[in-house]
């Protein structure tokens, strides 16, 4: 019964006074910002981050998490009220839950997701704390060799169950390594691609990089597209949903989470692959598939609860091995690096109290979440009636300070304005904007493991193959390549993310 | 020229990763190169531009076959991305001198002639709103070092007491 005594120290950390409260803080202020249309939780973490500074390393990361599931829900809010997803993972949602909305049932979609929700992250919580550890245990035995390959696998990954063109995703992925390159190097402590500029010595932080293309090429998008938005701008009652509807929903909240969690954990799944399965498969199971679309109960309850248990879920690559799978991941790993702590296997052991208290912290924030949501829907609503052209400014304004505020460096507040520009680019030429954040985090990482492993074995690459974690990852990362670019395959993952059409 | 591009939008992301890759893998060259197993500086940067210089090849290349064809580059909105981007430059670069209480109003009064609906009564309004809020939370509340006005160090003074 390791698991429980671990759980029951998580629990202690994350029940503390003062850890309780930062948890309450941030699942408050994502469901806020989470709740303000186009601005997802990347920008919405990178903006918050600074505020963090100040708390000790797992108060600071239990508020981060807080703040992701926060804006996380809030962006499902936004979806049904609003018809306009905050963030990709709640497209799905947008189909359903908004013609619920329109009818007249804006309450029951809200609880169904809430509730859905709350069953979701108990269950990935608990997957979480039982196959974190063997996970840990099992990357401990990983040398650069393994790493490296892992690595390979893990972007690769990300970019297969990505959507969009495959090889403008890989593209985009080295394009991240090679910015993640700038700055000096550590074994021969050469400034590369500083340009002379002595700002630039330390590299590129990741801050400016998700403020920049994903808040304000983000703002400067929503700015062009002008906003037509539909607010269901009747009061919202009847939040819990009768008994009718809980038959109907049960299921689907269950697939769904099982589905999600499973997402969740490979690399580049996440919550957006989640729910995006979650509804494609309730409308393959439904006797009457023609209802979804048109306020069908279930395309509300299972991409909902897919969505949030992919994001916990996600937190176990990052706990045990290191590797962000998703853009929210490598924030998460650029603050840990900001306190202090070395993302990797070793943090299960060498701070049980952080590992534990984040995962108990899951739970407890979910939990939060249905105690906010419900009561405090009204102000969330009305939130949403603010207009965009107040909204932004602000926005620009705290992501201004926010920058800044990360290292009291007046050039990262240029380097965001200069992403921002780089993010609209991207955004015309249909160039996911995720992969580059992923490659961006790991580029580091990849050539000191790389390195590594070469002047182990003096420059003979077979060891990337004779080495049997290494060969089978990589193996895996071949078979995966191959799979994607079979037609018949490359087909279906096409029409996977069409859904949203 | 025209007609043999099918698929405009991975055209042109095509050469930007041509261009950036052709540019770090120059740039790398100029590195110490090393071998394999004893790497300089210049070789994974290298490997990395070249392998990016690639991929922006053969994407271009493909974007010419009739089955990729795909819709037009939208028009860029130059005047939104002015308006947005220059007061967040110049909120950079002023910051250290004239302090986040002019800085601040600064953005929010710019930023705001993005928008079609621009009215500046509201907008005034709202930055000093703003502003008041920012010096409590951030600079009073949270304690980070934002100059607020250096011009006046009353301002600073005042944030430097408890609040």
């Amino acid at each position: 019964m390791e698991l429980l005594s671990n759980l029951q120290l998580g629990f202690g950390v994350a029940l503390a006074g003062t850890n309780i409260l930062y948890c309450f803080i941030g699942v408050l202020l994502g469901t806020l910002i989470g709740v303000l249309p186009g601005i997802g939780p990347v920008a919405t973490i990178a903006m918050l981050l600074p505020a963090t500074f100040v708390l000790p390393p797992v108060s600071a990361l239990i508020m981060l998490a807080g703040i992701y599931y926060g804006a996380s829900y809030g962006g499902s809010t936004t979806a049904i009220l609003v018809n306009l997803p905050g963030e990709v993972s709640s497209v799905v949602t947008c189909l359903d839950g908004h013609q619920m909305a329109k009818q007249g049932h804006a309450g029951k979609a809200l609880g169904v997701a809430a509730l859905g929700s709350f069953f979701a992250g108990t269950v990935a919580t608990l997957l979480v704390a039982a196959f974190a550890p063997p996970l840990a245990e099992l990357a401990l035995k990983f040398g650069p060799a393994d790493y490296f390959s892992l690595m390979v696998l893990g972007l690769l990954a990300a970019v297969v169950l990505a959507h969009g063109s495959l090889i403008k995703a890989v593209a985009m992925i080295i394009l991240g390594l090679l910015v993640g390159l700038i700055g000096t190097d550590v074994n021969s402590g050469v400034a590369r691609y500083n340009f002379g500029l002595p700002e630039l010595i330390d590299g590129v932080g990741i801050g400016p990089i998700a403020m920049g293309v994903f808040g304000f090429g983000e703002i400067i998008r929503n700015l062009e597209h002008g906003q037509k938005r539909e607010v269901v701008s009747s009061r919202v009652t009847g939040l819990l949903p009768n008994w009718e509807d809980i038959k109907q929903s049960t299921w689907p909240t269950i697939r769904g989470t099982l589905l999600g969690s499973f997402l969740g954990i490979l690399p580049g799944g996440g919550p957006i692959l989640g729910s995006f399965s979650a509804y494609t498969l309730e409308k393959k199971l439904a006797k009457d598939p023609s209802r979804f679309g048109k306020g069908a109960i279930e395309g509300v309850a299972a991409p909902e609860s897919a969505n949030n248990a992919a994001a916990q879920t996600s937190f176990i690559p990052l706990l045990t091995l290191g590797i962000p799978s998703n853009p929210v991941m490598a924030l998460m790993i650029g603050a840990m690096i900001i306190h202090g702590i070395q993302p990797g296997p070793q943090i299960m052991t060498a701070k049980p109290d952080l590992f534990w208290g984040m995962i108990a912290s899951m739970w407890v924030g979910n939990f939060l979440l249905v105690v906010l949501n419900l009561p405090l829907i009204g102000m969330w609503v009305k939130l949403l009636s603010l207009e965009y052209r107040f909204l932004y400014p602000a926005i620009l304004l705290f992501c201004c300070i926010g920058v800044y505020s990360i290292n009291n460096a007046w050039m990262d507040v240029l380097l965001a304005a200069g992403f921002g520009f780089i993010g609209y680019l991207f955004g015309k030429l249909d160039c996911e904007a995720a992969p580059l954040l992923l490659g961006f985090v790991l580029g580091p990482m990849m050539e000191e493991n790389l390195r590594r492993a070469l002047l182990l074995s003096r420059g003979d690459p077979a060891v990337f193959v004779t080495r049997p974690i290494s060969a089978t990852l990589l193996v895996i990362s071949v078979i995966l390549l191959v799979i994607v670019l079979l037609p018949a395959i490359r087909q279906k993952r096409e029409e996977a993310f069409v859904e949203e059409g | 020229m025209k007609h043999l591009i099918k698929n405009p939008r991975d055209f042109w992301a095509g050469v930007m990763f041509f261009t950036l890759g052709a540019l770090f893998a120059g740039v790398g060259f100029t590195y110490k190169i090393g071998t394999a197993a004893r790497m300089g500086p210049g070789y994974f940067p290298l490997v990395l531009g070249l392998m990016l210089a690639a991929f922006g090849l053969a994407i271009s290349l493909l974007a010419m076959r009739e089955k990729n064809a795909g819709p037009v580059v939208e028009k860029f909105h130059w005047n939104v991305t002015f308006w947005v981007l220059f007061p967040i430059i110049i909120f950079g670069v002023g910051l250290k001198i004239m302090g986040m209480i002019f800085m601040g109003l600064m953005v929010v009064i710019v930023s705001s002639i993005a928008s079609e609906q621009f009215k500046l009564r509201p907008v005034i309004l709202l930055a000093i709103g703003l502003v008041i809020f920012c010096s409590i939370i951030f600079v009073g509340g949270l304690k980070l070092p934002i100059p607020l006005c250096p011009a006046f160090g009353v301002f600073e003074q005042l944030a430097a007491c408890r609040v």
